[in-house]
This record gives structure tokens, sequence and C-alpha cells, in this order.
């Protein structure tokens, strides 16, 4: 992942901060309003960059360390960018008993990358993501917002040649 | 007046199989065919048989269609809505009988469910405040406000024996009972824990999606009842659909008075504001949760003192899982003694299951309370597909444990899944058959908690941790016998040094897969093999000569090399080379090869 933070620089615009001091001033006096700001602060920039977590702590008069620690103990905040297709394969229980572990392999093994990472090009990223309620479709993944259920691994090719 | 209803279910599940494409293309059909006028469309909440999604159900004869796709449509409008003709050769196989079509409710998946969370899901319109009102919703915090006061609705809850539906199994009337008489007065807090994180569970993310309102009025009685005036609802962020429709009813409910200020005129002030989670299992734990509301890292806090003395922002706080919300406004309005009169001795009323994993109906259902694994399984689930033999139901998810076929006929309820060494949990009941490896669905039980757990206790953090080695290195056929006692005692110090449920119960898969399922663990440490075929480092692959027609499929796919033969001569595996990938053996054609 480290290797991934130094090709990415920081490149956000100034209409990004702008939207970003406002939602701040929005929501700093409600309580417990640190991951409400952190959340759409990922939806502005796509992810959080110490650069913003450090626009944050600042506008809350919080310490970074708090901002960080909030972000790195939860697994949906990402500190590093993600590719433009973020594929996510479940590895909840009744995927992974239908087989979506094989699923998750053979897709590192597509793209040359493993789970956590993005490809060279920015194009897809992977990572396995828990139980996101399809259970009924057995084995999912989820390309963006797109869900795939009943797949088998000869399905992938097929999958990722739609975004191509 | 329409003189027919269609109701598409618009779920997570059905959505992913593509409902929206349905909804579409019915109503341009039935644009082109001048029916807007006769019949409307309704999109509705999970109907919980989500294998058969997309699904869709023609009213007034109920008539189920399933895995409906877009290229139907124009038929069913011609043949069913137009002229009165259904459709059968879509509609679902088992309501297709030789006297005519039979409704949903006859079918074995639905025959057997009794229906109170779920009993407006897939019947209502969810994002219409008017539907839930027009099936009495609101109707119990009306009564609650106007003609009872905070100890009737706790008597009630209490002579109604309502448990905890997260998992805990608390008495829910008690814990409002606490959190009304412990400390007086003050700012009160009313919570929803919506965090649904069992992997295999989702029925609170389809109460919400398919009847958001019943939380909400739930929440507003509890306020009442405790002297709150303030509720949260901390939902998964991996809940988009559900996120929105409580966002709409919330937004509704406020504009009918249902919240805000003096709500049906009686100066009761409630709202309600939404909590995103951001993925952290952890946070389904009570304290942590609310920890993570109010903006921290979601670790759990010592109990004493319990949310009810010392909860959100150190108030005193009742929090409650969706479900158990969703049997509050029921009970109110039915009585304690209606809801008393279901289930077992000490598990009342009746519990959503979702059933995943190795069963032929995917999907929602809901049981009274001593309902059988067997039932369950057999009757409503459909069995097993494939032919495959039933080995195990994992209930309680990474908490829970795994329940052999030798108790398929114990009533489910609280203390019997207890006894059996796994728990009710949230619901999920995934089955497993011959092909899945106890041993590795152990290692991935704990692949999980090792990843989850927040690391504020050692025990949790560095003992799941060694447990995932210890079971890693038995799939790995490294395992010694020893290996299998040192698990155990491991397990025991992880559960005794825990602070909160999550390490108490993370070593749950392994004691009950060891329980029993010893003979697997053993056939890994002592024959080296893996009995169901799964663990890769100790299966190999052998061609029968005997069948091996020497057609070179196999030696062609191998993406490394490790078959060679001669064309019509049978081939061979070269074991050093081979990694196990299992290419050839889906290649052949004559069945000439074989993993043991």
């Amino acid at each position: 992942m480290a290797s991934v933070k130094k090709t990415v620089p920081f490149n956000g615009t100034q209409e990004q901060e702008a939207k970003l001091r406002a939602i701040i001033t929005e929501l700093k006096d409600e309580r417990g309003s640190l991951m409400p700001i952190m959340q759409k602060a990922q939806d502005i920039y796509g992810y959080l960059p110490i650069e913003v977590q450090t626009i944050i702590a600042d506008e809350l008069h919080i310490p970074l360390e708090k901002v960080y620690g909030v972000a790195t103990f939860y697994a949906q905040f990402a500190l590093y960018p993600k590719g433009k297709y973020k594929i996510s394969v479940c590895l909840g229980t009744a995927c992974y008993v239908k087989g979506s572990g094989d699923l998750y392999n053979a897709l590192m093994e597509k793209l040359g990358i493993a789970g956590g990472e993005c490809t060279a090009d920015g194009k897809f990223s992977l990572e396995a993501c828990r139980c996101i309620g399809a259970c009924g479709l057995a084995p999912v993944l989820t390309v963006n917002d797109d869900v795939y259920g009943r797949l088998t691994v000869d399905d992938l090719d097929g999958i990722l040649a739609k975004y191509e | 007046m329409y003189r027919s209803h269609v109701l598409v279910c618009g779920g997570t599940g059905c959505t992913s199989s593509g409902c929206q494409q349905i909804m579409e293309a019915l109503q341009a059909e039935l644009a082109k065919n001048g029916l807007t006028e006769e019949v409307s469309v309704v999109q509705t909440g999970c109907h919980g048989l989500c294998a058969l999604g997309p699904i869709m159900i023609v009213y007034p004869e109920a008539t189920f269609y399933s895995m409906v796709k877009p290229e139907y449509i124009p038929e069913i409008v011609s043949e069913h809505l137009l002229k009165g003709r259904v459709v059968k050769k879509y509609v679902y196989e088992e309501t297709v009988t030789e006297e005519g079509i039979k409704p949903l409710v006859e079918t074995d998946f639905y025959k057997k469910q009794h229906r109170i969370a779920l009993r407006n899901c897939g019947v209502i319109n969810p994002e219409n405040i008017d539907e839930y009102i027009g099936t009495g919703g609101y109707e119990a915090l009306g009564k609650v406000l106007t003609t009872m006061t905070p100890d009737d609705v706790i008597n009630t809850l209490l002579q109604s024996g309502l448990r905890g539906r997260g998992g805990g199994g608390f008495p829910t009337g008690r814990k409002w009972q606490l959190a009304k008489d412990l400390v007086k007065g003050g700012q009160k807090y009313v919570a929803c824990n919506a965090d649904e994180g069992d992997p295999g569970a989702f029925m609170d993310r389809s109460i919400l999606e398919g009847d958001p309102h019943v939380v909400l009025e739930a929440m507003a009685i509890a306020g009442y009842t405790i002297g709150a005036n303030q509720g949260y609802i901390y939902i998964r962020a991996e809940y988009p659909i559900a996120v929105g429709r409580l966002e709409t009813a919330i937004k509704q409910a406020r504009e009918y008075g249902l919240l805000g200020k003096d709500i049906f005129g009686t100066g009761f002030d409630f709202d309600i504001d939404l909590r995103l989670g951001a993925g952290a299992f952890v946070c389904g734990e009570e304290t942590a949760l609310m920890t993570s509301i109010e903006g921290n890292r979601g670790e759990p806090r010592p109990r004493p003192p319990f949310p009810a003395e010392k909860g959100l922002f150190n108030k005193p706080t009742v929090l409650n899982n969706v479900e158990t919300w969703a049997n509050i406004p029921q009970i109110i309005l039915n009585g304690p003694e209606w809801f008393a009169s279901m289930g077992t001795e000490k598990s009342k009323g009746t519990k959503v299951f979702a059933l995943g994993g190795k069963i032929t109906n995917t999907g929602l259902v809901e049981i009274p309370m001593g309902t059988t694994l067997r039932e369950v399984v057999e009757d409503i689930g459909g069995g097993i597909p494939n032919g495959k033999k039933f080995k195990a139901a994992q209930t309680g998810g990474p908490s829970g444990g795994c329940i052999p076929a030798e108790h398929f006929d114990v009533p489910i309820d609280y203390d019997n899944l207890i006894a059996l060494g796994s728990m009710m949990g949230s619901g999920g009941l995934i089955v497993m058959d011959e092909d899945n490896c106890m041993v590795d669905i152990a290692k991935f039980f704990l692949e999980f908690t090792v990843d989850e757990s927040c690391g504020k206790c050692t025990a949790c953090r560095i003992g799941t941790k060694r447990l995932y080695e210890l079971v890693d290195k038995i799939t790995k056929g490294q395992g010694t016998l020893e290996d299998l006692d040192k698990l155990e005692e491991l397990c025991y110090y992880i559960k005794d040094n825990s602070l909160c449920a999550l390490g108490q119960s993370a070593p749950n898969p392994v004691l009950s897969t060891l329980r029993y399922f010893r003979d697997e663990y053993v056939a890994h440490v002592v024959d080296k093999k893996c009995p169901a075929g799964v663990c890769k480092s100790l299966l190999s692959y052998t061609i029968d000569p005997e069948k091996c027609k020497g057609c070179t499929l196999c030696s062609r796919v191998c993406p490394n090399g490790a078959i060679s033969g001669t064309v019509k001569e049978p081939h061979v595996i070269d074991q050093s080379k081979c990694v196990k990938c299992g290419a050839c053996m889906e290649k052949c054609k004559f069945g000439a090869i074989s993993k043991k």
C-alpha cells in the first residue's frame, strides 16, 4: 500500500476544499459529528489523505491523531485512492461456503494485484468485503455500485470486459 | 381504484438481480396497452425468497412470478393483465397445481412461517407512510401516548416475554425498566442497532428496507416510556437502500407530526437522527456502537455501568436491535398474551432467520420459536440442493457454532442453541453439506475475528491470531494432536479474558467444530487428509488409467505443466509440480480425474 501512496500525490482542488469546509461548518456543533464529516469528506475526495484529515482536525480543534485514529479504525475509510472501478468480493459466510474465495483468488491472478491494491493504470482495485446482505444470490461481487450474483470463476472475464 | 396491483420486490437481493429493469419494462408495457389507470405497480420490500429474484406478485390473485426477466413482461402484460390468463411458464413452479395456481402463502416456504416482524415486508410500499398507516401503523404509538403510562408499557413488554433479537436475548421490558428507573429524569436517549455485521444475516436490512416506519414508531414508544426525546439509528453504510428508505421515512413522519414536537397533541417531543457505520464489526456490540456514535474509534467499554445507566454521551440509553423494535408495536396492539402464546417456555414469539449456504430456498423466514432445525432446513428451506448430505447448520455468525445432523430435531430457541454450543445471534443460518470442511470453516471465522478484533484486549487481539495460526497449520497438514489440546486451552483463555462479546465468543466456531467434528480435525492431523476435499495442501489429484482416453485436454489446461502422456495413452500427474488448482478435473470429459 505504501508504494501506492508515493505514486499518487494529493491533488485536491479548491472547490473540493470549499465544499469540505462548508460541511464542517454545518455539522461541527452537533455531538459526535466527526464520523459524519469524515464520511462526507470521503465522498468529496474519494479517500482521506492526510491533507484532508489535517483540515478536519484543524477546523474541529481536535488533534490530528484523533482523526487518524478514527480513519484507521473503520474499514470504510481509505487512506489511499481506489481504482476507477472498485471490485469487492463478498467473503461473508453464505458467499464463502458457495465458493467466493475462489472468485477472489482468481481475480487477484487475473488483475495481477493482491487484495487491497490497485492496478498500475488506476483502473481496478480489489478488496474483500463482508456480507452485503445479498446472501440469496451467493456468491456475489460488486463493481462500484453494480452487483453480480450467482457467479462462477468462468463469469469473471465477462464482468471485467464490461469495464475495459 | 385499480383492478390489479403488481408488487415488484425492491429489496437488495432483487435489486441485485435486476428488479429495476423489471419495473421500467412493466411501466412502459402498461402505458403501451393503456393500462396505467387500471393496474398499479408498487415497489415493495423483501418477500424473503431471494433465491428466486427478481420477484413479482400480481394481486388480487397473488400469482407469484419468479426469476422474472424484462423480456417476459410484454407477454405477462398482454396475457395476464389484459386478458386475465396467468402465464404459467413464468410462475413459481411450486404454485402451479392441477387445480390451478396456488397463492403464495400456501407454498412450503411460507406455510410454516408466522410473520410479525416481517409483517409488512413485501406487502406495502416502504416509501409511502400512508400505506404503513393503512395497515395499522402508528396506532400503537397513539395508544401508548393517549392511554398508557410508561409503567403500563413496561409491564406489557415484561408479560409478553420479548427478548432482544440481536443475539443477547436480554428481556426487553427489563431493559426499558432499568433505563427508566435507574436514573430519574434528565437527558436520555433511545438507539437502534442496525449495524448488522454477522455475515449471512440480513433480516435487519430487510425490515428497514421493507417497513422502515415500524422502527421509528417503536423508538418513539421507547422515548415516551423512558423519558427520552432523541433517538439515533446506527446503520451500516453498506446498506444504501435501507439508508435511503429510512431518510424518506423520517422525513415523512416529521411532516405528519409523528416525529418532532408535540406528537398527537400530547406534549411529547421525539426526534430521530441517522448515524452511518463505517465498516467495523465490533460496532454491533452495544458499548462500541455508542462509542462510535460519539465519534470515536468504536472500542467497547467495560460494563457496568450498563447503557441503561450510562450509555450514549454518558446518559441513560435504551439500545435495541431492529428486529426487536419491529415486534413492539404489534405487542402493544395485540396484547402481551397474544405474543406470549407463541414460542417456547422461555423464548416467546417468533424469530427471523436468514437461510443461506447449501440450501434450496435461500432467503428470509420468520418462524415461531421452538420450530425444529429439521423443519427449517427440510420443509421451509427445501432441503440441500444437488442430492448432497446435510452436515451442519451454522448459527450466530462468527460468535456462534455449528449444529450437526444429530441435533436436527432440537426446537430452536435461545437456551437450546446455547446448550448446543452455538447461539441464536442475529439469526443467520448457514447450511453446510458434505463438501464443506469444518476445519476450514473454523479457519474462515477466525480470519474474520482476527480482522475485526478492535485490539483493545490482548487476549482477543493476539489470542485470535494464535488460534488462526494453529488452525491454519492443521489445514496444511502440519498439525499435531497436542495442537488440538492447545487450541482448546487457548479458546477458554480468550473467552475468560476479553472485555466484550466479540472476544468472549470468538472461539465458539473452533470449540463447536472441535466438539462435533473432532474426527475431521483428527483426519487432518493424523491421516493428513481433508475428508471434504477442501484443504488444498492435503489434496492430491490422480488420473485413473482405466478411464483416461488420452485426449490430452488435461495436459493442455494444466497451468504448471504437471500432466504428461502421449495421445491416446493414459496421462499421469506429477505430484511435485501439481498446484492443485483442479482445472484438469473440471475439463476432463471422462471423469478420469479424482481428488482425494
